[in-house]
């Protein structure tokens, strides 16, 4: 993956990109220092207008699971002046949020490892194969990329429904693996053709079957790639509303998102441990994301997409 | 094959070759076999879960279906697809669901690629701003839905306190009661939170463009804003492509947003065709008809696609 790092630098000079074209000629060939300290500080300052943007919302969301359920409506302070982990305490225990936590997070667990381990292998014979009909089964996958998911909702609703797997966890877990193995795929072919093939040859003159292969070498390699798609898949169903609000109908088996909005439609005026529970849905995926930070460059920039 | 056949019997006349010819038709069947064996996993569940579905979805979609059982689902031709075209309702939410995709999607991929040019490498603490800035795109759309609504809530919501201070007395917007203004709340809040995507995947694409070619434009006197169209823009042009198929596909089936702020009321003024497709088949079981008005959908939005890839593909060349 070395020699995506090499490329990182480029952008530098580039910024800002709508700014006029009024600078001495000196600029053109390298910027002078006090040109780039000034670009440096409109940067820094578009880099905070642009982060407060992106976590002011969110940050409100967190001092609110603080504030006392009464006085919530109309706080307009950032900093609680009571801070209470009461709505904390409402929310895990006597709303079930715990018992949809831990749904949540088998749904998502499993619909990582299952479309991971399913799409290697697909995107294994993609990469290294030569085979009939290869680029028409590849496109037939792709082709789903142009529909929209959320459109299947009926007739997957209907064959749920026909093979007893409505409100189900494992009927959750199936259909977002299938609404996630085309771009698993897809991504995941890019990175392994990236490995150069000789890795594989020498491999495989020490004897070493298909599978082993693909497990012991080319999935190691790709390592950071597998972490960035696992993250999206990970967040992707850890958030998904639409198909576990129409498949799931028994509070014992919400995730999350479900949970949350049937408490507030029970509980309109409970913002306190909305907000809480909130917070609890969101922490998983921002560290999960966070973790996956440190792949992030390699993985993301592999080129797949270019 | 014939050959191998040959290789085979002549092989098994001789019985102590027999073994290692027949062990490599084996090897060979193998090989041949491999790459499908690799694909049937992933085949079976996208088979089953997705493409088997585009089917039934079609298939529905010719019928009065109902889902309670013993109730009889007339077959009924095209007459779901021609009462799609005498719905008042889908003309506003075709006009939402529009106006979501050309004011959204746009602005989403200029204020990405935006903070993209800016954020570089050389930047200090380049890392930490660009998490900051795609945290919005892993929390979920329901939570944000719901902060969304409080900020603009019209008792003591914090857009309303910040209007009173302004002009002075207590302001009591209701936001998202009246149609235009949801409307702005939802295109908000998608912006919001769509911007990181965008951002992380131009600045994938922004790393990939050789330094020598901007700088040899530099040196050619070229000016930034140049620079930026005749060099830069045109690099990411596949990123481009990528950023706006994806996102408008997106956009087609904003859901959540509007289903938790709005429901799509006022009378139905904020529907847009996901939440009404969803509506006519979940609320009002008119199976057939949400099933005719998604297989549309699909079809238009696959055309889209195609087309729009096939369009920056020329350009390309």
């Amino acid at each position: 993956m070395s020699r995506f790092d090499g490329t990182a630098t480029l952008s530098t000079e580039m910024a800002p990109p709508k700014k006029p074209p009024k600078k001495p000629p000196a600029t053109a060939a390298g910027p002078g220092l006090f040109g780039a300290r000034r670009r440096n500080k409109s940067r820094l300052v578009i880099a905070i207008i642009l982060s407060v943007t992106s976590l002011g919302p969110l940050l409100y969301m967190l001092s609110l699971s603080f504030q006392p359920n009464g006085g919530l409506l109309g706080a307009t302070v950032l900093i609680p002046t009571h801070p209470t982990v009461q709505n904390y305490v409402q929310a895990w225990t006597e709303n079930s949020f715990s018992h949809y936590f831990l749904n949540s997070l088998i749904v998502a667990f499993a619909t990582v490892v299952i479309t991971v381990v399913f799409a290697s292998l697909a995107a294994f014979a993609f990469a290294r194969y030569q085979f009939p009909l290869k680029q028409t089964i590849f496109y037939f996958f792709l082709a789903s990329l142009a529909v929209p998911n959320l459109l299947l909702l009926i007739p997957q609703f209907l064959l749920m429904d026909r093979l007893h797997l409505l409100d189900s966890l494992t009927g959750l877990v199936l259909l977002y693996v299938a609404s996630n193995l085309p771009f698993t795929i897809f991504l995941l072919r890019g990175f392994f053709e990236a490995i150069p093939k000789e890795y594989e040859e020498s491999f495989r003159l020490d004897g070493a079957r298909t599978l082993r292969v693909l497990w012991g070498l080319i999935v190691p390699l790709a390592l950071p790639a597998i972490a960035v798609v696992s993250m999206f898949i990970f967040s992707a169903s850890w958030d998904e509303f639409p198909v576990a609000l129409t498949m799931i109908n028994s509070s014992q088996n919400y995730t999350l998102p479900v949970g949350l909005a049937d408490f507030i439609g029970v509980h309109t005026v409970a913002w306190g441990p909305f907000f809480a529970a909130s917070v609890i849905a969101t922490v998983p995926v921002i560290v999960v994301f966070l973790i996956s930070l440190r792949w992030f460059r390699s993985g993301v920039s592999l080129g797949a997409i270019r | 094959m014939s050959k191998m056949d040959r290789l085979e019997q002549h092989s098994a006349s001789k019985a102590p070759v027999a073994v290692s010819g027949r062990s490599r038709r084996s090897l060979r069947a193998r090989r041949i076999a491999t790459p499908y064996l690799l694909l049937v996993p992933a085949l079976v569940i996208y088979g089953v879960f997705t493409i088997y579905p585009i089917y039934r979805q079609f298939d529905i979609s010719f019928y009065n279906w109902h889902i309670f059982p013993g109730v009889s689902d007339p077959f009924v031709g095209w007459s779901n697809y021609t009462a799609i075209f005498h719905d008042p309702v889908i003309r506003t939410a075709a006009f939402n669901s529009f106006l979501f995709i050309v004011i959204t999607v746009p602005i989403q991929m200029a204020i990405g690629l935006f903070a993209a040019a800016v954020l570089t490498d050389h930047m200090p603490g380049s890392m930490f701003w660009r998490a900051c800035i795609y945290i919005p795109v892993v929390t979920s759309w329901v939570v944000v839905s719901w902060v969304f609504s409080y900020i603009f809530a019209s008792q003591g919501g914090v857009m309303n306190g910040l209007a009173g201070l302004f002009v002075g007395h207590t302001v009591s917007v209701d936001w998202t009661a009246q149609t235009w203004t949801a409307n702005g709340v939802i295109w908000l809040l998608s912006i919001w939170k769509g911007v990181g995507w965008s951002f992380i995947i131009f600045l994938a694409a922004l790393d990939g463009i050789p330094r020598q070619l901007v700088e040899s434009a530099r040196i050619d006197g070229a000016n930034e804003f140049r620079v930026w169209r005749n060099v830069v823009l045109p690099s990411i042009r596949g990123a481009v492509t990528f950023v706006t198929v994806l996102l408008v596909i997106g956009a087609a089936q904003v859901f959540t947003q509007i289903f938790e702020i709005t429901k799509g009321g006022p009378y139905n003024s904020t529907q847009s065709l996901m939440t009404y497709m969803y509506q006519q088949a979940f609320s009002n079981f008119a199976f057939g008809y949400a099933a005719a008005l998604a297989s549309l959908l699909a079809v238009i939005l696959f055309g889209f696609s195609a087309a729009e890839i096939r369009i920056l593909r020329q350009h390309d060349v």
